[in-house]
């Protein structure tokens, strides 16, 4: 129980007639970089957004950094990061204006965020650009400080939906980097991806296919559970039996 | 809906032989279609708006004086006195809220708004009918309403001289002029006359420029745009398929407010109904050009309304005459007055609707619209090209 | 409060930096209050009238000089021709057509009853209900003097006639901009404050911003509080600036107290504001949303009683004034600036917006969802 970041147990989510999750059970460690694939349409952002509390689920059960996703909502919203799939920092305001603001809702001291603003700035190469407006920014840098804004607050987990969407391959890899430096940093990490090379770099990852989750284990495992060299084709062979289309 | 519309358009490709380039500015056209259609509330209310703006009009927005609160300081305890306030009372204008002697009533009242108007008939008037021949009142009127105030002296005074005549019913006054008066058009005074076409003009600014200019400034700030115009249609082509949906919901609109003025408020349609529906669509397209050129011009949606708003809805609403009347405006104000659309087309729908006259006498401001449209239109498409390039 | 800090200063840099809210802001108060009241003048005059004189005798002209000597009619034709003024109508040259039948000189002499025709354009009616009143007024004031002099001096006059004076009270010179102007004032914050309110938490969906927000544990309060209170302070402003320009261009000042008005105008925002919040969370777009704001907004206003009186509508429309916001601050704005009442006066109005402030802000409190 100590050791485990999330714990989803049986967690549905229906709208309507239709199943978007159906039933998915799993853990995350933490500590680890879990990966949360699927086709388009899987379930992959509704089963995401209930566990970050933005969602509520018709059924199962849900702990997130220790809190129950029925109850305890804004309990677990203190303790994680969420980056969603459309970029949501606000676009008329400073990088430094941007961080300031998700900083204070999070109600950390003001002293301290001016402190780590700095720190930040620097870490990202962004110093000459911290009182530009994030709409002139090039999309790339945007995801790393969306990214960066997610953890300033040090959460124990962070989710990513799809965060490297439509970036070069070079700042994939920078945004990787910053992946893995708030793991080592002890955050535990959820993170879906279309990239499959991006699924090579996760400790264990999870296939969803029409609301179910329909494999889990470590890339390596997956790979000979397969029987094939590459995530690549893990993921066709799973995803060729899904029958709903976006 | 949809269905019927895919079946449509699948007929439509099957069994004409069209070019591609007007096959895809179809595609476009039922895209915006599909986009109005499953926005119900949006919907709900373009359609709703003109039935409600008629009610409102129809029903609701009078000037007429009927069972005002009135109070009386009746200072006389003469017979003639009882006599003029149970004649007040008993009008259908007024409503008697209070009689007392005292003046400093007054001042009360109207602070809480309670009686708009009073009447003081003084200790005296009863004796000096009988002395003097001659009766002094006082109508004391809450003026901060100077129309409603100069409305109600007006009804009280006949009151008054009726109640004079009744009095001297036995004599008649020698050298007498009468006017006949006869209400052409409207014999009956109906204010709907006058608030249809404007009602009309209002609902059509509405859907077409607002709407027409949200429509592709939302595209613009969504990002969206750039997808559209990388594909391989013509650009101009992607944004006029965006105004045609709200060209036919503005003619499903007139025939709402049409069918409404006629079978709910009587109003008649005395001249050409197909001429009035060609008036009617030479200014939707006026309409759209305006809203397309606001949205060449924006790029927030904000933007997009607070312009429609101050540029076109507040001017409308001002200048058409269909409110305040434009030949009482200072001079500055009745040339600003020609630059708005809607102030011709509310002349052409009074003319053909309600005197039925013919093109021949409208053909001026018909004149004016067209060369409007072209403007609009011409400057929308030059500023998009521009941005385009 | 702290977080509350952090919303605020984000939404005031917001706001500061969107040129188009800056324009609502302050160009909206100034063309309001400017054009609008220059407009919106009721008092009808310069009615155009053409006179069909079959007479032609000193009576027919004197009572011509006494129709183009009053401030209301302007002679646009003189002849004696019934199709040639019908067209003048026609072409909404002229508005009314005046008879003067022949033999009318000779026939009020003789049979000392004589009739004169009009012929109105009623198309809109209240003009015309007016210009015949104001018509037959001349008409009969003439008539008046023609007797005077007609009849044989020194025989008594029986009749006993009533004098009727009236006295105009707050408004004696009638001046319908002192009217106009208090609601105006009105119209403008409320289009100001609704608009602004409505469109932005929407915005910050369809920018998808307000995940961002709901996956943090803000408070809900505290976001609608962030939103409220900036425009809640520029509202002030711009009434303040509409108060300037009511006292600078029109010499408006209040007869009550500014604090009444500020009292007033303070709570009626809260609930133009928590209208236009409700809005925003219950819309899915901002065109959605601006349509929403738009077509209440033209209700209210509309059945507010700025243009016409409230008194004078039907039953059912006087039951849904009273719960129209706009009617109340109209009410009371024109109750202090012109006829000087006080709190105690307007207390009725207070108390109901007082309960509408708590419940339409409960209420956005409420449908305000962090979590679908």
């Amino acid at each position: 129980m100590h050791n485990k970041a999330i714990i989803v147990d049986k967690l549905s989510k229906q709208f309507g007639d239709f199943k978007a999750v159906d039933e998915i059970s799993f853990e995350v460690a933490k500590g680890e970089i879990f990966g949360f694939l699927g086709a388009n349409g899987a379930g992959k952002t509704t089963a995401m957004k209930m566990l970050c509390g933005l969602s509520m689920p018709t059924s199962g059960n849900a702990m997130v950094a220790g809190f129950d996703v029925y109850k305890d909502n804004e309990s677990i919203k203190k303790n994680i990061g969420y980056m969603s799939q459309k970029f949501s920092l606000y676009e008329d305001l400073t990088v430094r204006e941007n961080i300031k603001f998700y900083a204070g809702i999070y109600g950390i001291a003001s002293a301290v965020i001016v402190e780590k603003t700095k720190q930040l700035l620097l870490q990202l190469n962004l110093e000459k650009e911290a009182d530009l407006l994030v709409g002139q920014l090039p999309l790339g840098w945007k995801q790393k400080l969306a990214f960066s804004v997610a953890i300033f607050h040090e959460p124990q987990i962070v989710f990513l939906d799809e965060p490297t969407g439509g970036v070069d391959p070079i700042t994939r890899r920078e945004f990787w980097n910053l992946i893995y430096d708030a793991a080592a940093a002890g955050i535990t990490i959820f993170v879906t991806t279309h990239y499959m090379d991006e699924a090579e770099y996760c400790n264990r990852v999870s296939i969803m296919v029409d609301g179910k989750v329909e494999a889990l284990d470590t890339p390596a495992n997956l790979k000979q559970q397969f029987n094939v060299q590459s995530m690549d084709e893990v993921f066709l062979h799973l995803a060729r039996k899904a029958k709903r289309t976006e | 809906m949809y269905k019927v519309w895919m079946k449509f358009s699948f007929i439509w490709q099957e069994k004409q032989n069209v070019p591609n380039s007007m096959k895809q500015f179809y595609h476009f056209i039922v895209k915006e279609f599909y986009h109005i259609f499953r926005d119900r509330k949006t919907l709900f209310i373009l359609l709703g708006m003109p039935m409600v703006q008629i009610i409102i009009f129809g029903f609701a927005l009078t000037n007429e004086v009927k069972n005002t609160k009135i109070t009386i300081i009746n200072q006389s305890e003469g017979a003639s006195a009882a006599r003029l306030v149970q004649k007040i009372e008993s009008s259908r204008y007024f409503e008697l809220y209070s009689q007392s002697t005292d003046a400093a009533q007054i001042d009360r009242l109207f602070k809480k708004g309670a009686v708009k108007i009073a009447l003081v008939i003084p200790n005296d008037f009863d004796p000096s009918i009988v002395n003097q021949n001659k009766g002094q009142l006082q109508i004391i009127a809450d003026a901060t309403d100077p129309n409603v105030a100069t409305a109600l002296t007006n009804y009280l005074s006949v009151i008054v001289q009726d109640f004079q005549k009744e009095l001297n019913s036995n004599n008649t006054i020698p050298y007498k002029m009468d006017v006949e008066a006869r209400m052409m058009y409207n014999p009956q005074l109906k204010g709907a006359y006058n608030f249809v076409p404007g009602v009309m003009a209002m609902v059509l600014l509405l859907v077409c420029t607002m709407m027409t200019a949200l429509t592709v400034v939302r595209e613009k700030e969504l990002g969206n745009m750039e997808i559209l115009l990388a594909s391989p249609i013509n650009p101009i082509k992607i944004i006029l398929a965006k105004a045609v949906p709200y060209l036919l919901l503005s003619i499903i609109n007139i025939t709402t407010i049409l069918l409404l003025s006629y079978f709910v408020l009587d109003v008649p349609i005395n001249g050409n109904l197909f001429l009035l529906y060609a008036e009617s669509i030479l200014f939707i397209m006026v309409s759209l050009g305006l809203g397309l050129l606001i949205s060449a011009g924006t790029d927030s949606q904000q933007s997009a309304m607070f312009i429609s708003l101050v540029a076109m809805f507040l001017p409308t609403v001002m200048f058409s005459g269909f409110i305040f009347p434009i030949e009482n405006m200072p001079l500055p104000l009745r040339i600003i007055s020609n630059f708005i659309p809607a102030k011709w087309f509310f002349i052409i729908v009074k003319s053909v609707m309600i005197k039925g006259v013919g093109l021949k006498l409208i053909w001026k401001e018909t004149l004016i619209l067209t060369c409007m449209m072209l403007f609009f239109f011409g400057m929308a498409i030059k500023k998009f090209k521009i941005r385009l390039a | 409060m702290s977080p509350l800090r952090y919303i605020l200063e984000k939404e005031f840099k917001q706001i500061f930096r969107n040129p188009a809210i800056l324009k609502v802001i302050f160009v909206m108060p100034v063309i309001q209050l400017i054009a609008l009241p220059m407009a919106a003048d009721y008092e009808i005059k310069n009615i155009n009238i053409a006179v069909i004189d079959r007479d032609h005798s000193s009576v027919s002209n004197k009572l011509v000089q006494k129709i183009t000597a009053s401030n209301y009619f302007k002679l646009v034709d003189y002849n004696s021709d019934f199709d040639a003024s019908m067209e003048l109508i026609e072409n909404d040259k002229a508005d009314l057509i005046l008879e003067i039948p022949k033999n009318f000189e000779s026939n009020l002499y003789k049979e000392k009853e004589t009739k004169l025709f009009l012929a109105v354009n009623a198309i809109n009616g209240v003009k015309a209900n007016l210009g015949a009143a104001y018509m037959t007024n001349i008409v009969q004031a003439y008539n008046a003097d023609f007797r005077i002099q007609t009849i044989t001096p020194g025989r008594f006059n029986e009749l006993p006639i009533f004098e009727i004076s009236s006295t105009n009270w707050y408004n004696p010179k009638m001046n319908y901009k002192i009217f106009m102007v208090p609601g105006i004032l009105v119209l403008l914050i409320t289009i100001v404050g609704m608009n602004l309110s409505s469109i932005n938490i929407v915005r910050e969906k369809e920018m998808g911003t307000i995940e961002q927000i709901n996956v943090t544990p803000i408070k809900k309060i505290h976001f609608i509080l962030g939103k409220l209170l900036p425009f809640w302070i520029i509202g002030l402003v711009v009434i303040s600036v509409g108060f300037l320009i009511a006292w600078l261009i029109y010499g408006i000042i209040p007869l009550g107290s500014y604090f009444t008005l500020y009292l007033f105008a303070a709570i009626y925002l809260l609930v133009i504001l928590g209208i236009g919040l409700l809005i925003s969370t219950y819309s899915e777009n901002q065109q959605q949303a601006m349509l929403v704001t738009f077509f209440l907004m033209m209700i209210f206003v509309l059945m507010g009683g700025l243009y016409t009186s409230i008194d004078s509508m039907p039953d059912w429309a006087r039951w849904f004034t009273r719960l129209n916001p706009i009617s109340y601050f109209i009410e009371v704005m024109r109750m202090v600036v012109l006829k000087g009442s006080g709190i105690i006066d307007t207390g009725k109005q207070f108390i109901i917006m007082i309960i509408y402030a708590v419940v339409i802000n409960t209420w956005a409190v409420l449908s305000y969802q962090k979590r679908a």
